[in-house]
């Protein structure tokens, strides 16, 4: 197991720059994920990484060692793709063992490191199938099985659960978790599905357009979100944004006045914008009177689309809301939940 | 107020089907009428010359004169005839050297094509254009190149003063064989060549990415992801080229007609050799119905030593 370390990496094909230094670090056994939206650079990092690609500028080292002109198959990582990748004319069991076969090892502890690796996913009803005689999960498991079989200092995943049914991908996520849990070794883990990120990640790594917009637990970013960007990428249904100003110590849009948790940071006037995450909304009689536009029961919790002062707002709460849509319903906000953001820089103020 | 007046009121009207619309509806008869072009096309253009020729062979017919059922007497004087085993063995030969050479070139090519090399769209239509030149002009061309006074290549050879006489092309029996070889091979490579790069594009660029993480060369790349993956398609081009070589006429009719000494006939231009300007009809549908043994063999022997892999079997879904 090691650490991994990327230190101002930059990318660029041809005159398109994809990356603009990025810096990472990945502590022994952590579970890291980056996190964005498609053509964020967070593959092309991984791919980086995996030696797949060149580094343009920067280093990446892993376990202490600078990997930036070391062979893929000298840096001691096993990657699963997001279309697995299994050799279609193999058994599961040549797929798994396919590294051990290349590298001539004896028999003995080709069938000892398959086998536990069968083991510890399941597999060992299957080995002797062909990958077309697999389900979707089945294909999955194999391609972390041959990962584990090499037994690498590190884990990289290129959206692994993205080609999964819904139910499947739930399932996965805590296959791989519980993986990680077991066996402790060094994951680097690429998605652009936000649940995936906070449900799985010691670490998130947010990114956007080629940057690093903040690095941290999930539960730091979902509270303490740096910038507009990650407040509104995290956190489903997304946080409500208003913009307005500050006004007596409170925050004014239209004609309604908002109540702020802390004022720290933030001038009388300022241009700012508000985030409220759904669920930090209350019912209150004495609160804002908002039309119900909306209404989606899910079970566990209403969500509710209100309107007022022209804006549009999502709201979720534990209790079952009977309201109709047409009908006003009053809500208030958490102050101690709200987010100030500069309305010009999008960085948070408190 | 009338339902007419009222709009929320109207309803489709049912007008009862014609009887030739209820005709078309009739399955049967939309499967008669769908196939029966096809059909009669097969029919009076593949097999009535097919069995024409097969009766053919049975008789003694000779251009102008009916012939009577003569049974298998014309193929038993084949098996004596020096000429026409001659015949059977060069064909093999024919087949033989020039699929192995553009295999070998083709797969070749088609791995270049495959590589992110500049131009690409440019050389893969020069490379198909031998195989859009209509093959009697190629085959005149080529002509001309072995041409035993004209040739391009002797004259070059010449004037670099690296021979003093004319390379002799088509004036002994293995020049002319393996010159004919060569025009085959000119011609048939881009068949090869796209179809295979056409096979190798269906191999996810992941396989080849997953294989270098797991430790294979370049080499064991090929041989391991490559290669296996390519054999189905590999069987089915095999196969096609096989038969078109083993069934070739333009090239040899054009260039050498079988000469020196029927040295280079083919059993399709000794078929029409003696059955056309011969005028032994029988005797030539003899030749070309003894064709079809060994095409069934080409064609069951590529398909079942080369295609049909256990790993094909199964769901088709996102592999």
């Amino acid at each position: 197991m090691a650490e991994v370390s990327i230190r101002d990496v930059r990318k660029a094909f041809g005159a398109t720059q994809i990356l603009h230094g990025v810096n990472v670090e990945v502590a022994d056994g952590e579970f890291v994920i980056l996190v964005g939206p498609s053509g964020c650079g967070k593959s092309t990092l991984l791919r980086m990484i995996a030696g797949l690609e060149n580094i343009s500028s920067g280093d990446i080292s892993i376990g202490g060692r600078v990997v930036n002109n070391v062979a893929p198959k000298e840096r001691d990582i096993a990657m699963v793709f997001q279309n697995y990748a299994l050799y279609p004319h193999m058994t599961v069991r040549e797929n798994m063992a396919f590294s051990l076969i290349l590298a001539k090892a004896p028999k003995a502890v080709l069938e000892q490191k398959v086998g536990r690796a069968a083991d510890i996913l399941g597999l060992t009803q299957l080995l002797d199938r062909y990958p077309r005689q697999l389900s979707g999960g089945q294909r999955q498991r194999v391609a972390m099985g041959r990962a584990i079989v090499r037994d690498p200092q590190v884990f990289l995943f290129d959206e692994p659960l993205s080609n999964l049914d819904a139910k499947l991908r739930v399932q996965m996520r805590g296959e791989i978790k519980d993986l990680h849990q077991r066996l402790r070794t060094t994951t680097v883990y690429v998605t652009h599905d936000q649940i995936e990120a906070m449900t799985m990640a010691d670490k998130i790594v947010v990114m956007q357009g080629g940057n690093v917009e903040q690095i941290g637990a999930p539960l730091d970013l979902y509270d303490r979100p740096a910038n507009l960007f990650v407040a509104g990428f995290i956190g489903s249904p997304a946080m409500n944004f208003l913009k307005g100003r500050i006004q007596g110590g409170a925050f004014r849009v239209g004609d309604m006045l908002l109540p702020l948790g802390s004022t720290r940071g933030v001038a009388e006037g300022m241009p700012v914008v508000y985030g409220i995450r759904p669920e930090h909304w209350r019912l209150d009689d004495g609160g804002i009177p908002a039309t119900v536009r909306l209404v989606e029961p899910t079970g566990s919790e209403t969500q509710v689309v209100a309107e007022f002062a022209g804006h549009r707002v999502v709201c979720a709460f534990r209790e079952r809301v009977t309201a109709r849509p047409g009908e006003i319903l009053c809500i208030t906000p958490d102050p101690a939940c709200v987010h100030l953001f500069d309305d010009a820089t999008g960085m948070r103020l408190a | 107020m009338s339902a007419h007046a009222d709009p929320t009121l109207w309803v489709r009207s049912r007008s009862k089907p014609s009887a030739l619309a209820k005709l078309f509806d009739n399955k049967t008869f939309l499967i008669f009428i769908c196939l029966a072009p096809a059909l009669g096309l097969l029919l009076v253009f593949l097999t009535y010359p097919l069995g024409l020729g097969i009766y053919l062979s049975f008789t003694d017919t000779q251009l102008g004169k009916p012939g009577v059922w003569v049974g298998l007497e014309n193929f038993q004087y084949l098996l004596t005839d020096r000429v026409f085993l001659n015949t059977v063995w060069n064909t093999i030969f024919y087949t033989a050297a020039a699929t192995a050479a553009k295999f070998a070139l083709g797969l070749w090519l088609a791995l270049l094509l495959n590589e992110n090399v500049p131009l690409k769209s440019l050389l893969r239509a020069i490379i198909l254009l031998p195989w859009i030149t209509p093959t009697v002009l190629s085959a005149i061309a080529f002509g001309w190149i072995y041409d035993p006074q004209f040739s391009i290549i002797s004259y070059v050879f010449k004037h670099l003063g690296l021979i003093s006489t004319n390379f002799d092309f088509l004036g002994t029996p293995w020049h002319a064989r393996w010159s004919l070889v060569v025009a085959n091979t000119w011609r048939g490579i881009p068949f090869v060549a796209i179809s295979l790069l056409a096979g190798l594009q269906t191999i996810s660029p992941s396989l080849y990415e997953a294989a270098m993480l797991d430790g294979a060369s370049g080499w064991q790349r090929f041989r391991r992801v490559t290669v296996p993956l390519l054999m189905p398609i590999l069987a089915v081009v095999l196969t096609f080229s096989v038969l078109f070589t083993f069934a070739d006429f333009q090239l040899v009719y054009a260039i050498t007609r079988g000469g020196p000494i029927n040295s280079t006939h083919l059993m399709a231009t000794l078929a029409f050799q003696r059955g056309i300007p011969g005028a032994a009809l029988g005797e030539g549908a003899a030749i070309a119905v003894s064709m079809i043994p060994f095409l069934v063999i080409a064609t069951l022997f590529s398909y079942f030593a080369v295609g049909n892999r256990k790993w094909q079997q199964g769901s088709d879904d996102d592999v």
